[in-house]
Formats: structure tokens, C-alpha cells, sequence
């Protein structure tokens, strides 16, 4: 225990160090949520509404976190400092609970700095939103299970276009955010619907309304695709733990 | 005097490619021996089968008598390393990354911060401390990689090309630090610079493709060759062996 707190203390200080991580973590998400509010407040648009938005943009903000953790275990694969910590007596879990664990909270914070931020905008404070914050735990936790993948299996110029583009593409297009994924015809919308994106704004939106029942489909989507990251991860880290 | 490490037969294959060739070894407790040999010679391979970071094809060493094909946790405990490259976390103050490798070490906070306390100023790291690694020359890096390697008091000490790249001055700075430690631990020293091993070391290894093709003490490898100078000792050996 005490041998993984100090890797995963060496993590979170690496990441929060790092000003583009601050930026694009924390700042990015809410200038999106300001920008597109505005736009509401200008032009009216039912998606563009406060409770309608935030729980969209706070998922959206976690395909982030999974650049950052996804970056930094890449670089470190590449470097002499993980081949030193290779020969110390931490274990496999322990590296891989050290690169997962300090992400949660950096992932909590960027959430709830996002629903300040929307609650200045006029989101109503109640219990829902308290819900809210705490289900966005899942959601974060498939985003830091595939960044730990990411991290494990491509190079830091693969993690840069992989998780920098595709990733943050997908989690803003496909997911339903800031247009109604019918919009996009029956193929594009099956396909959204196969993936957890979509599912993870739906069941944060649900839950801020209150509506359990609405909710529940969608969170077995995405526990489903967390279990399955989180253990093709741990299985990717730990083959190339051995090959390194 | 006993010995620290026992090499037996140890092998790696990477692919079609043979690495090390039933190596066989003996390091004694205490000793400064360094690892010579050509780009490809398997000195790295080496050094990281002893690590616990490659797992050997066949064969096996014992480090303190611990074996590194299955008591690879327990070698870990006894072992620090010095990478070639300068390993250090970047972001991270010269303190904090002392107080991390005690961390991952197992060491409580207090105890961490004592020894990164102690390390700081044995290797004059005082007026660095507080910098990020990062915004440090690359002599203090590597002086700092090294400190990382010394601070959990290892009872053997892998040092892979620990002087490469740094300055004249940087150089004489960490030959001081080392040969401050002879004779304190078993140090393992690969190197390619010649003058480094004759300087340094109690024995010398001369590898090529994998197998060793002479040991001894610097003297004794020039009076082998008959030559002059151990740079020149050195290139008959390796020109002379087979292939």
C-alpha cells in the first residue's frame, strides 16, 4: 500500500504539474460549457439548456483524462525512469493501481468544477445533482481504464492522434451532446448506440432529472464497458510489463 | 572473500538472436567490476537479467544467494539500479524524487524524508533541491539518477554507462561519488569508455556476441595482450576473439 501511494503520489503530481493538463482538464470543458451557453442565452435551442448540457459536457471532459493518464504511461514505457522502477519491489498492481487511482480524483474535480460553473448558469441545486456527481464515478472510471489500455498498447505519437483526436471526436460527436444523434441516420445512430459515449451523457442526464428508470439501461452499457476495458487493460499493461 | 553475484550458464535469446551465451561469472562482495565490450556485446542484457527486468532463456544467477529466475522479489530488495539513460521523474523536485524511490521502497514518510534529507547533502544536491529535474544541467540529472540508485543503501549496484554525455567536469564529479563507494557495495559497471574501467575498476569483463572473452584486473589484461595501453588491450582482445 504504502509503495503504490508513493508511485500514484509521483503520478498525480506529474499530471497536475503540467499546465496543458490544468488547461485542457479543467479549462477546456468549462470554456465549451460558457461558449455554448451563451449561445443558448442568444439563440434559444432546447439541447443548449443548462441541465440538458452540463452532464454532457462533464463526459465529454473525461475523454481528457484519458489523454492525460494515457500520455503519461506511454511516455513513461519509453523511459529509463520506468525501467528503474521495474527493478524496485513494487508489484504489477501496484504500478497499475499507481497510474489509476490519483486520476479518480482529478476526475471528480474536473466534474464538479463543471457543475459550479453550470450552476452559476442556472442549474438548480438538488439532491439529483449530488447523485449526478457521484454516478459520473463510473463514467470516469471506463475513461481511466482506457487511457491505462491507450497508455499500455501505443507509442506517445499514436496516444497524441488516438486519444487526442479520435477519442475526443467520438465522445463529442457520438455522444449526443450538442445535437440529437438521429440526426445522423440509422447506421451512424445504431453505431453511437453501440458505444458507451452516448450512454454515459444519457445516464448522467437522467439522473439529473431524477429518473431512475431512465437511467438504469444505460448504466449497465456502461459498467459493461468499463468491466471489459478495465480487464483488457490490466491484461494489455501487464504483457507489456513482461515484454519491457 | 565470498562472492556477490554467481552467474551460471546464463542465456538469452531474443528471437533468432543470441544475446548472452551461457554466461558464466563470479562477483566478488565488494568488488568494482566493470562490464566492457562493442555496441551488441550483451553487457545491457546482461545487467538486466541480474536486474529482474529480462528474464533469462536459460541458466540463472544468485545475488546474495538469491536466484533471479525465482526469487526475483527478493533480489529486488537488495539491488538498485542506474539506467543509461538519466531516470529521474521530470516534474518531480530533486527532493521529491528522492523521497519517491523511498516510497516505492517501502519506506514511511518520515524515514523518506530523512534519507532524502541525508542523500541531498552526500551528493551536494543542496542547492538543487528544490528544483524540478527538469530545469537541471544534465550532469546534475545524472548525479541525481545516481543518488536515486544509492539512496535505499543497495547491497549491489548496477551503473549502466553512467558517465555518457556528461562533461569533463560532470565526469571527474561522478568518478569521485564512485570510487567513494568502493569497497561499501558490489558495483557493476558497463561503460564504454576505456580510461572509466581502468580507473575505476577492481576487475574488468571483456564481452563480445554475448560470450566473455577475458577477465582480470586492468594489468593483467595488458600483460595478457602484451600491450601498453588497456585501450589497446582491449581492441586485440575483442579483435582477437571469436565471433
Amino acid at each position: 500500500m504504502r509503495r503504490m501511494m508513493a508511485f500514484a503520489s509521483r503520478v498525480m503530481k506529474e499530471i497536475l504539474r503540467d499546465p496543458l493538463t490544468v488547461f485542457f482538464g479543467l479549462g477546456f470543458p468549462i470554456v465549451v460549457l460558457l461558449l455554448l451557453s451563451l449561445i443558448q442565452a442568444n439563440i434559444p435551442v432546447e439541447m443548449f439548456e443548462i441541465q440538458h448540457l452540463a452532464p454532457g459536457i462533464t463526459v465529454f471532459g473525461l475523454a481528457f483524462i484519458t489523454l492525460f493518464s494515457a500520455q503519461m504511461i506511454s511516455h513513461d514505457r519509453n523511459s529509463a525512469l520506468l525501467t528503474r522502477l521495474y527493478t524496485t519491489p513494487l508489484k504489477a498492481h501496484e504500478f497499475i493501481l499507481g497510474y489509476t487511482l490519483p486520476i479518480l480524483p482529478i476526475a471528480i474535480a474536473q466534474t464538479v468544477c463543471c457543475y459550479i460553473v453550470a450552476i452559476l448558469l442556472g442549474l438548480k441545486i438538488n439532491i439529483n445533482l449530488l447523485w449526478t456527481i457521484l454516478m459520473n464515478i463510473i463514467p470516469s472510471l471506463f475513461y481511466i481504464a482506457l487511457g491505462l489500455l491507450c497508455g499500455s498498447a501505443m507509442t506517445e505519437k499514436q496516444v497524441g492522434g488516438i486519444c487526442g483526436a479520435l477519442l475526443t471526436n467520438l465522445s463529442a460527436w457520438l455522444s449526443g451532446i450538442w445535437f440529437d444523434i438521429a440526426m445522423l441516420g440509422k447506421a451512424i445512430g445504431a453505431f453511437a448506440n453501440a458505444l458507451p459515449f452516448i450512454h454515459a451523457v444519457e445516464l448522467e442526464r437522467a439522473i439529473l432529472i431524477g429518473d431512475m428508470k431512465a437511467a438504469l439501461p444505460h448504466l449497465w452499457w456502461v459498467v459493461g464497458y468499463t468491466l471489459v476495458t478495465m480487464v483488457i487493460a490490466v491484461f494489455v499493461f501487464l504483457r507489456q510489463m513482461k515484454r519491457q | 572473500m565470498k562472492n556477490a553475484i554467481e552467474i551460471k550458464k546464463l542465456t538469452k535469446d531474443y528471437k533468432d538472436i543470441r544475446a548472452v551465451d551461457n554466461l558464466d561469472l563470479d562477483i566478488r562482495e565488494g568488488e568494482l567490476f566493470s562490464l566492457l565490450g562493442v555496441n551488441g556485446a550483451g553487457k545491457t542484457t546482461t545487467i538486466k537479467m541480474l536486474c529482474c527486468i529480462t528474464q533469462p532463456t536459460s541458466g540463472d544467477a544468485t545475488l546474495e544467494g538469491k536466484s533471479i529466475a525465482s526469487e526475483a522479489d527478493e533480489v529486488k530488495k537488495i539491488i538498485a539500479v542506474s539506467p543509461q539513460e538519466t531516470a529521474v521523474a521530470k516534474n518531480l523536485s530533486v527532493r521529491e524524487n528522492l523521497e519517491m524511490i523511498c516510497g516505492v521502497h517501502g519506506f514511511d514518510k518520515e524515514t523518506s524524508k530523512k534519507k532524502a534529507a541525508e542523500t541531498i547533502e552526500r551528493f551536494n544536491l543542496g542547492r538543487v533541491a528544490s528544483k524540478k529535474s527538469s530545469k537541471l544541467s544534465g550532469g546534475w540529472q545524472r548525479r541525481l539518477s545516481i543518488a536515486m540508485a544509492l539512496i535505499t543503501d543497495p547491497n549491489i549496484l548496477f551503473l549502466d554507462e553512467p558517465t555518457l554525455g556528461l562533461d569533463v567536469i560532470a565526469r571527474s564529479e561522478l568518478w569521485d561519488i564512485i570510487r567513494d563507494l568502493k569497497g561499501k557495495m558490489t558495483i557493476i559497471l558497463t561503460t564504454h569508455y576505456m580510461e572509466e574501467a581502468e580507473e575505476l575498476s577492481d576487475r574488468i569483463g571483456v564481452m563480445k556476441d554475448g560470450h566473455l572473452l577475458a577477465i582480470g584486473t586492468a594489468d593483467e589484461l595488458k600483460k595478457q595482450t602484451g600491450e601498453d595501453k588497456f585501450e589497446n588491450a582491449f581492441i586485440k582482445i575483442v579483435k582477437g576473439g571469436k565471433a
